[in-house]
């Protein structure tokens, strides 16, 4: 097999692994500070990929522009979220913020596929076909794009917690939620302001996934699993190990595919995700409690 | 006179009622129609072609009545999952379903087979094509659609002819099928069949994958590091989309994509997401017979009743389950009972010459499997499945090599 081939793979397991991690990094911030799982996640994504569908097909808006208000308006959702629902159950037993959240990607799943049937709902980019010769790698478009713009935000999302008076109050709840409190910082807003963060996160990673996957229905669980991988093996609440635990599931189910079966390439992602779970629990950027 | 209600006779009276009230069903007047449970995977990763398969269902009620039969259908969503099956089915029989039909995937049907037999309800399978459905003996079922090896045996004569026809000289080609209970049932065939179809040429790796992935990058790659002539692919639906869009993505041209018999290739969501690029790939299936009246008379139903769909598109998915519901409501009428076993014998003696699909009279032999069922081999053209071969139903001929990705307008 020509060498190019290898090379091949591992960049296109990078470049989804970016995206997936975009996706799970809501998920991560979500949980890190609000110590709630988000176990509609995935049907979220979905949600933004068809929002990203009707921009397309009802205004022409491309999907790696349409992130944006895409990303604003899950904001909202997520802020309005937490202070309607959430927060009643932030503190009560895990077992009933479970059956919230899956109750929740239950109606979502359901509501879609009323709304929008059960056909796969593609959007038809210029470039949708097209690909980058890099040498002798063929490099696609949208997936090059898809990950530059995840890239773009994940990094947004770093800059805005380390640098923003209001990002360093959420580091400070998920550090130390009591002496928070006892300086006077707002927690029930900052817990809205993150969920709505994890959420803006959905929404753009949805418009992103939007070209590089159609948007179905029955994708919202296979998301949300993938989301809980990627955390677990990266570290749950670390906003590095989102990243990270995206790029080494993308590449190592990419080369599962070639090397092994690509039939088997979830095998490899469950298998690395008991291999962390044996020798690193708290995941490969997470830190031990 | 004046007649006096004394004890006696009010104990007798009552008694006599009694017994007339739970009599056995003997004595009862028998249902006006046969109650039909349609179990399909309406939603779900099969949802695309059990939404399909429904709107057959929808229609067929309509056309059944014009000829006369009487059926009420109960549409049940078993939601691409044969644990759901299994109880959905336990729950329709509770719930008085004298017929089951269903259920477009092998693993679910098997689940309903199961059932069906421990209840003695028969199952008349509309769209399934694992072997081991019709090889396990059981009496309550009976199969109106091809086995994997039917429609592999088939699909690799028409492939011949397909090479003949356009004079297409291929070396090599590959197999790349779905991982689920369809796919594998075709790979087993594909493995017993094709050594000895003599095609002329080699078949150099089979490739099974996950239809369910987000996409087939490293399928197509591993492909394209083989170089065939020929894909030989076995789909189920958006898997397709996925596999044409990453070929293009990857400059991959063979001078072929042929099915040797499944879904996917065909699908009105896989012209509307490919558009020009949806063209040219075969698929040696059973298909509607355009001249049929009983295909007429469903087409002119389908229309008003789905005026977002094509019958030329769906004709596969909702002729099928058309003709499914056809076996059961004329098994009905010539048992005139609803109860399974008698049901059952008039299902297995079924002989029904004007039906949907291409092929003789529908039979079925001492294992219930219809194996009279035959394919044609469909190209897409202009985002149309045609029929191509054999040439007494053909409207086009063949094109092969098919045209590169950038000379598609």
């Amino acid at each position: 097999m020509n060498p190019s081939i290898y090379l091949e793979v591992v960049v296109q397991g990078v470049l989804t692994g970016l995206v997936y991690g975009l996706m799970a990094l809501g998920l991560s911030v979500i949980f890190g500070v609000v110590r709630v799982v988000n176990f509609a996640h995935g049907e979220f994504t979905v949600v933004a990929m068809y929002a990203a569908f009707l921009l397309f097909t009802l205004a022409g808006i491309d999907p790696l522009i349409a992130m944006v208000p895409i990303a604003v308006v899950f904001f909202g959702i997520g802020y309005a979220l937490q202070l309607a629902l959430v927060h009643r159950f932030v503190g009560r037993a895990e077992h009933e913020q479970f059956i919230l959240l899956v109750g929740l990607a239950i109606i979502i799943v359901n509501g879609t596929l009323l709304i929008f049937g059960a056909d796969a709902r593609p959007v038809r980019l210029s470039y949708g076909f097209d690909s980058f010769l890099l040498g002798p790698v063929i490099v696609d478009k949208v997936r090059l794009y898809a990950a530059a713009a995840a890239l773009a935000a994940a990094t947004a999302l770093f800059l805005f917690f380390r640098f923003t008076p209001t990002g360093t109050a959420i580091r400070a709840c998920a550090d130390n939620l009591v002496g928070a409190a006892v300086v006077g910082l707002d927690v029930r807003k900052l817990y809205a302001l993150t969920f709505g963060l994890g959420l803006a996160c959905v929404g753009a990673a949805g418009a992103l996934m939007e070209t590089i996957a159609d948007a179905k229905p029955e994708l919202g669980p296979v998301y949300t699993l993938i989301a809980f991988i990627i955390v677990i093996v990266g570290g749950l609440g670390s906003m590095t190990g989102a990243l990270v635990g995206g790029v080494l599931i993308g590449i190592s189910e990419a080369l599962a595919g070639l090397f092994i079966a690509p039939s088997m390439k979830s095998m490899v992602s469950f298998a690395l995700l008991i291999l962390v779970l044996v020798l690193r629990p708290q995941g490969i950027m997470g830190r031990r409690t | 006179m004046t007649h006096r209600i004394d004890r006696r006779r009010l104990i007798a009276g009552a008694t006599a009622t009694t017994a007339l009230l739970a009599a056995p069903p003997l004595v009862q007047a028998q249902p006006q129609a046969l109650k039909i449970a349609v179990l399909l995977p309406r939603s779900g990763y099969l949802a695309q072609a059990g939404q399909s398969c429904h709107r057959g269902a929808q229609v067929a009620g309509k056309v059944l009545s014009d000829h006369g039969y009487r059926v009420e259908l109960v549409h049940i969503d078993i939601e691409s999952s044969p644990d759901i099956s299994r109880t959905q089915t336990e729950k329709v029989i509770n719930e008085g379903a004298h017929c089951i039909v269903g259920a477009f995937d092998s693993a679910s049907t098997l689940a309903i087979a199961q059932v069906c037999e421990q209840r003695q309800v028969p199952l008349v399978v509309n769209i399934a094509a694992a072997p081991p459905i019709t090889e396990q003996g059981y009496k309550f079922l009976v199969r109106n659609f091809p086995t994997g090896g039917m429609l592999v045996t088939n699909g690799l004569k028409l492939i011949k002819d397909v090479l003949d026809a356009t004079k297409l000289a291929a070396k090599t080609a590959i197999f790349l099928h779905a991982n689920d209970t369809f796919g594998a049932a075709q790979r087993t065939a594909m493995d017993a069949l094709f050594p000895r179809a003599g095609l002329p040429f080699q078949l150099v790796e089979s490739i099974a994958y996950d239809p369910r992935a987000q996409d087939l990058s490293v399928e197509v790659t591993k492909i394209r590091a083989l170089n065939p002539d020929l894909m030989l692919v076995v789909t189920r639906a958006a898997d397709a989309i996925k596999l044409v869009r990453d070929m293009v993505r990857q400059r991959f041209e063979p001078k072929g994509i042929i099915s040797p018999g499944s879904p996917g290739l065909y699908d009105e969501e896989f012209y509307q997401a490919l558009g020009p690029l949806a063209d040219y790939p075969i698929y040696n299936i059973p298909w509607a017979d355009p001249k049929a009246p009983m295909s007429q008379a469903l087409e002119a139903a389908f229309k008003p009743a789905h005026p977002n769909f094509r019958f030329a598109v769906e004709c596969f998915n909702v002729g099928f389950t058309f003709e499914a519901l056809l076996i059961a409501a004329d098994g009905f009428k010539r048992a005139g009972a609803t109860n399974g076993a008698e049901l059952m014998r008039a299902i297995r003696a079924t002989e029904i010459a004007s039906h949907v699909m291409i092929g003789p009279p529908i039979k079925f032999d001492d294992k219930g499997q219809n194996v009279g069922i035959p394919s044609a081999a469909v190209q897409s053209r202009n985002r149309t499945p045609t029929v191509v071969l054999p040439a007494a139903v053909a409207t086009m001929t063949p094109v092969l090599p098919m045209p590169g990705w950038q000379r598609r307008s």
